[in-house]
């Protein structure tokens, strides 16, 4: 690890906004636990936060510590270090405190409460949600130069994957309920990070019996061994395709 | 030495660069004077690769920087805003500065670091840090490895006299080593003594460059804010 990565891990994790994150996960888990004797219902509850928060964090803050680092960023530029290594050193560093932020915060309260295998499966999706949305931060600054077109793009981002692709999805599933569409919702549905993660770790949980005819679907397709490289797969290629468009813009950019 | 060849620079329709050719040789120190938004930055940045030219070319030593990144080791760079991470100390940026240039703080350039007496703030977090303060950390990182050539752009805005004054003396001082060294300032009277060149920027043109004693001899002025005055009422 060079100490572009470990300084600016510690000057993140120092940062009271990943503090105030941190303690956020950390206090919701146990209050979730705390509520409910079930510890798969709790899961599923804190899976709804984490879906919401983890994805708006990591974009968010991202965003906002690479505009902020502007000048920082040009005087590393200036130094004897290619490009590739530079970027790649703070995306590392920006992922890695934030993938600590979450495992601290959200994963000791979920190993205490519900230490098998789907809370490990919680832990990871959380992790790669976050790697997944640091890149698409990064990508969103590497190609703005206006702070406040780079944050609106992060929100938006964000909105779509949380809100509006779901809303699309329910639209296409009420318009053409009248056709067997439900593996189109299925390949659909894999294009979004938030909610292949979701199906995920639902399809995991005994509760994916209640979702009917298309919960016996998806878990029969995704619930396989197969399905579930398949989807971690997915999340991958969501991690590294922008991660390295980002890269390879902030090669050619200019400062 | 620097050779820099009919390099052009637009940003979108704006032609910063308008063919610029100059050639810079050891032991100059070059002042880099024009009005705001001609171009002086963006030369700067030119050199250190932030930039890429459109066309023209740039050589240091005889080697082309295209697509390198290794010549920077002979670079030190002030810029003219310094930002640093706010939780980061003072010490931990000279750390990685001083990694990415593989040098041991033992070996390294410590004179300007002293005479600010920076290490006694060492462990303060930059975020904490004046102005004034900040700009004296970015001044100490350009001199830090001793480089052949110290770029500079506005290097005493923000400081107080006595530090500015330091700073001015360590550029001399480097200066009298053989260095290159490029200045841009707004403050002509503070250039007497510290350069041997002028070069004159406008709207993107090189409008002059040449020698202070040719430029003296000229017009018959002596300091180089009268010597810049004067040429350019003739212009």
């Amino acid at each position: 690890m060079n100490k572009i990565v470990k300084y600016v891990t510690i000057d993140i994790l120092k940062s009271k906004v990943v503090l105030t994150y941190l303690l956020f996960l950390f206090l919701t888990c146990f209050g979730i636990f705390n509520l409910d004797n079930n510890t798969t219902k709790g899961i599923l509850s804190l899976l709804n936060i984490v879906l919401f928060i983890v994805p708006l964090v990591s974009l968010i803050y991202s965003t906002i510590y690479i505009f902020n680092s502007g000048e920082f960023i040009e005087l590393l530029v200036a130094q004897p270090i290619s490009r590739k290594k530079l970027i790649t050193s703070i995306y590392a560093a920006v992922s890695l405190s934030l993938v600590t932020a979450f495992i601290v915060g959200a994963g000791i309260p979920v190993l205490i409460y519900s230490p098998d295998k789907i809370g490990l499966l919680f832990i990871i999706t959380g992790a790669l949600l976050t790697l997944i949305f640091t890149s698409l931060a990064f990508l969103g600054s590497v190609i703005t130069r206006d702070k406040a077109k780079g944050i609106g793009m992060a929100i938006f981002i964000w909105l779509f994957f949380s809100i509006l692709y779901d809303g699309i999805l329910l639209l296409i599933m009420f318009q053409f309920s009248d056709y067997p569409i439900e593996k189109l919702i299925i390949v659909l549905s894999s294009f979004n990070p938030v909610d292949i993660s979701r199906i995920l770790i639902l399809i995991h949980t005994d509760y994916s019996a209640l979702m009917g005819y298309s919960g016996a679907l998806f878990k029969e397709f995704l619930g396989s061994q197969k399905g579930s490289v398949v989807i971690f797969a997915i999340l991958i290629a969501w991690i590294i395709i922008p991660a390295i468009a980002a890269i390879r813009k902030f090669i050619k950019k200019d400062f | 030495m620097i050779d820099i060849k009919n390099v052009n620079k637009k940003f979108g329709k704006l032609h910063v660069l308008k063919d610029i050719s100059v050639q810079i040789k050891k032991s100059n120190s070059v002042a880099l004077l024009g009005p705001n938004a001609s171009g002086k930055t963006t030369f700067i940045k030119c050199l250190l690769g932030m930039l890429i030219p459109d066309s023209g070319t740039i050589e240091i030593n005889n080697q082309s920087i295209k697509g390198d990144y290794k010549y920077r080791n002979i670079i030190g760079y002030m810029p003219q805003i310094g930002r640093y991470p706010q939780n980061m100390t003072i010490e931990q940026v000279f750390d990685m500065i001083l990694e990415i240039r593989k040098t041991a703080l033992s070996s390294a350039d410590t004179e300007l670091m002293e005479a600010f007496g920076l290490k006694a703030l060492f462990s303060k977090r930059m975020g904490t840090l004046s102005g004034g303060t900040t700009q004296k950390v970015s001044a100490c990182l350009a001199f830090l490895f001793s480089p052949e050539i110290i770029i500079l752009d506005e290097p005493t805005a923000g400081l107080d006299p006595l530090s500015s004054e330091i700073l001015k003396e360590k550029i001399k001082h480097e200066r009298s080593k053989g260095k290159i060294i490029l200045i841009t300032s707004h403050i002509l009277s503070e250039l007497d003594e510290m350069v041997s060149e002028i070069m004159y920027l406008r709207e993107g043109n090189l409008v002059f460059h040449s020698g202070i004693e040719e430029l003296q001899s000229r017009t018959g002025e002596k300091s180089v804010s009268k010597v810049i005055t004067s040429i350019l009422k003739t212009l």
